[in-house]
């Protein structure tokens, strides 16, 4: 990395505060894990740079770091829309017929499942299951449950986000 | 407590809060301000009730009055009538299906009054963001009790003599784990608390850490004074952020009180506790592979033995339960063994919690004796299949279970009757089937499924579980051939007995048993291009009714691939050819003159 960087990242606070996550988990076993989940809150994913950031800071192979972020589906090196759409799939919705808001949403958004609009206003993603089966099939939009969502509602739901 | 006049109990788990609890929870505040009586009812938060499709529900104690399906503009006339008046309002109240009787009592309700709570004993009851609500039921007596009154041995001995089985999947015997870990040499040791809930369709470990994490805790310091360890790690699946901040919540309580920490009770015992949150991996639900994630590794499972009481987390002993099963533990310690030897059947002691899901009436948590037919979860707690459809099978132990048709709905649930249907217990997921699911598309779903975590460390389950999806999809798509299926069981054997770890061995479950039970499903979709339930879309046929079509031309506007023609007033017809069945006609015909095939 040159020096124009690091003057970049001298001025951007992100960075400073990814120091502070750093010098709190530097010691601490199994640290990984969580100082990446902290990394991706504040960076909103995790970029090459940040990954070797990381692994710097907390004295671990880079591969291992990345290792880890291409694991686990939480992590991701894609930068996100200013919405998150995350269509349950899991079994009851599944049965109860999330496979149509599936494809109703592929429709009306024009992407598909792990993608992002070309306005970055929705990231569209599937989970597995978020336990309210009980409403399926279900919808999250950032931190909002939609339960019994149907084709039709999904306008509706859509329009709540700019 | 007392000097309130009465409680109102809102549930804010997680189905509640996405039915708007919240706003119902703001408008009874406001309304008891209003008419002064913030003194004289409390306003409880609780965790999962339990009936999720009816929220958000409130339940008025005295007396436990049950509301469902309640809207903020509902609460002035409860305030009134019932809190003031004393008259309970009808209209809210639960409708009997069966009889279309009004049932006004919480414990009335067929799906209550079938269930023993004893893992959910607090969850709905209780404020769980409050220690003293939790301690007023008698919270933490039985981490008290071992620490004064026992010794570590006789903890593990009440927990063995007890009978009580893991309740995340495999029903090993929890006393065993303690007493191996116990005796394993090494220091330092660990008690790690596996609530990498990730079966789709189980929600229960969610509910009891929204809804009593203090059981947990206390299970978990009980559990640490028993087998040695000072340092314990509960792994929490990312997607529950709420079950994240109540536990954290409950920690700092807990460490306030002197429950956690240094010297516990001014006994030599010092334990606490971490959270750890998981990434979004489902195979880190395998004990293996979660201890490796607590590490900070990729959550790949390694060969066992060594297991993990022996070398678990940083390869020290390390004893690991779910989340129901430590919630079991306090009221083990306190009720005595031989209580929860009389509950259950004789291999199975105690309860299980079951998530029920699907195409059933109610759906939500229940926690019912073992031995509990599937019949009395799926008809009498779950009561029945709606639209008047016929009950098809019931699925259990998502990914790794099986389904389980109509003419075992009579077995006792329990850990042996499961297995020996080719379905397991797994963490308690119940997904009810009617007609209108295809059991090719099930299995095939949960084969995506598996297919999309394994996690690649072994090559059974790694191309294994591909190929059987492949297989699978083909046939979904029409292009089954001869042989299909007996290549799946075949296929479907061998990773059974040669994958690594319990994803990869129980994958081939759901393809199994549906082979077993719904061989002529297979057929079907194979030889004569047919998928009964009318679900795989490649295998349907739309056609018009000649006699009922008016020629409205409605379809005609609809359909995508402009697959319909015919003139204005006359009977129009589907080209197969250019067909996408989408099914817009179908559903857009107002003379029901589309028939789906």
């Amino acid at each position: 990395m040159g020096n124009c960087q690091c003057t970049t990242k001298a001025s951007d606070p992100r960075w400073q505060k990814l120091d502070e996550i750093l010098a709190e988990w530097r010691d601490k076993p199994g640290n990984v894990i969580p100082v990446l989940h902290k990394a991706q809150e504040l960076f909103g994913y995790l970029p090459r740079e940040v990954q070797e950031y990381v692994a710097a800071g907390l004295g671990v192979p880079v591969t291992e770091v990345y290792g880890v972020v291409t694991f686990y589906s939480l992590f991701t090196m894609q930068p996100k829309g200013r919405h998150t759409i995350s269509l349950c799939m899991g079994t009851a919705c599944y049965v109860k017929g999330a496979q149509a808001i599936l494809d109703a949403l592929r429709e009306q958004l024009g992407v598909g499942p792990g993608e992002t609009t070309e306005d970055a206003r929705f990231t569209f993603e599937v989970m597995r299951c978020m336990g309210a089966c009980g409403l399926a099939p279900v919808l999250v939009v950032d931190e909002d449950i939609y339960g019994k969502v149907t084709p039709e509602g999904l306008a509706e739901i859509l329009e709540k986000y700019e | 407590m007392e000097r309130f006049r009465g409680h109102v109990l809102v549930c804010a788990g997680a189905g509640c809060i996405s039915s708007g609890c919240f706003e119902v929870e703001k408008a009874l505040k406001a309304s008891l301000a209003k008419h002064n009586l913030t003194e004289e009812f409390r306003v409880v938060e609780t965790g999962c009730i339990g009936t999720c499709d009816l929220g958000p529900l409130l339940v008025v104690y005295p007396g436990g009055v049950f509301y469902q399906k309640v809207e903020p503009q509902d609460v002035e006339e409860i305030v009134t009538e019932h809190l003031i008046g004393g008259q309970v309002v009808k209209r809210l109240l639960y409708k009997d299906p069966k009889s279309g009787e009004e049932l006004e009592k919480i414990d009335q309700i067929p799906f209550y009054s079938k269930q023993l709570r004893i893992a959910l004993r607090n969850c709905g009851q209780i404020d769980p963001d409050s220690i003293e609500e939790y301690i007023d039921k008698d919270g933490y007596k039985a981490l008290e009790k071992a620490l004064k009154e026992m010794s570590p041995q006789d903890v593990i001995q009440q927990i063995k003599d007890s009978g009580l089985r893991g309740r995340g999947g495999a029903g090993f015997p929890a006393g065993l784990k303690w007493q191996f870990t116990a005796d394993a040499p090494g220091k330092p040791k660990y008690v790690v608390c596996n609530a990498d809930e990730g079966d789709p369709g189980a929600f229960m470990d969610r509910s009891i850490l929204e809804g009593d994490p203090h059981s947990v805790i206390e299970a978990m310091t009980i559990a640490g004074f028993a087998v040695g360890a000072e340092k314990g790690f509960v792994y929490v699946r990312a997607e529950y952020p709420l079950a994240v901040q109540r536990l954290t919540k409950a920690l700092e309580q807990a460490r306030q009180r002197g429950y956690l920490g240094e010297k516990i009770l001014g006994s030599d015992f010092s334990f606490d506790i971490e959270i750890r949150v998981g990434a979004g991996a489902f195979v880190c639900g395998e004990e293996t592979a979660l201890i490796a994630s607590i590490e900070g590794q990729r959550g790949e499972p390694r060969p066992k033995p060594p297991f993990p009481a022996v070398s678990g987390l940083w390869g020290c002993p390390t004893l690991i339960n779910n989340v129901e099963t430590f919630a079991n533990i306090p009221a083990i310690i306190l009720n005595g063994s031989g209580w929860l030897q009389e509950i259950g059947t004789e291999k199975s002691k105690g309860t299980k919690v079951f998530a029920i899901a699907g195409n059933v009436n109610n759906t939500g948590l229940a926690e019912v004796p073992m031995g509990t037919t599937l019949r009395e979860l799926v008809f009498d707690v779950g009561g029945g299949i709606p639209g008047g459809k016929k009950f098809k099978a019931a699925q259990t132990g998502g990914p790794s279970g099986g389904c389980i048709p109509e003419e075992f709905l009579d077995t006792p649930l329990d850990y042996e009757s499961l297995s020996k249907l080719g379905a397991i217990m797994g963490s308690g997921g119940l997904i009810v089937m009617d007609e209108d699911n295809c059991m090719v598309d099930v299995a095939r779903f949960f084969l995506e499924f598996t297919q999309d975590e394994s996690c690649g460390k072994c090559t059974p389950c790694r191309v294994g579980t591909r190929r059987m999806l492949e297989i699978l999809t083909r046939l979904t798509k029409g292009q089954g051939e001869d042989g299909d299926i007996e290549k799946l069981e075949a296929l479907g054997n061998l990773i059974k007995s040669t994958a690594l770890c319990g994803l990869g061995q129980s994958a081939p479950n759901p393809v199994l048993s549906t082979i077993k039970y719904f061989r002529d499903e297979y057929e079907a979709h194979i030889y004569e291009k047919r998928c009964p339930a009318g679900i795989c879309q490649s295998l349907l046929r739309y056609e018009i009714v000649a006699e009922l079509c008016q020629g409205c031309g409605l379809c005609v506007r609809v359909c995508p691939t402009k697959a319909i023609s015919g003139q204005r007033r006359e009977v129009h017809v589907i080209d197969q050819e250019l067909c996408s069945k989408c099914g817009n006609c179908l559903s857009k015909c107002p003379f029901g003159a589309i028939r789906k095939y």
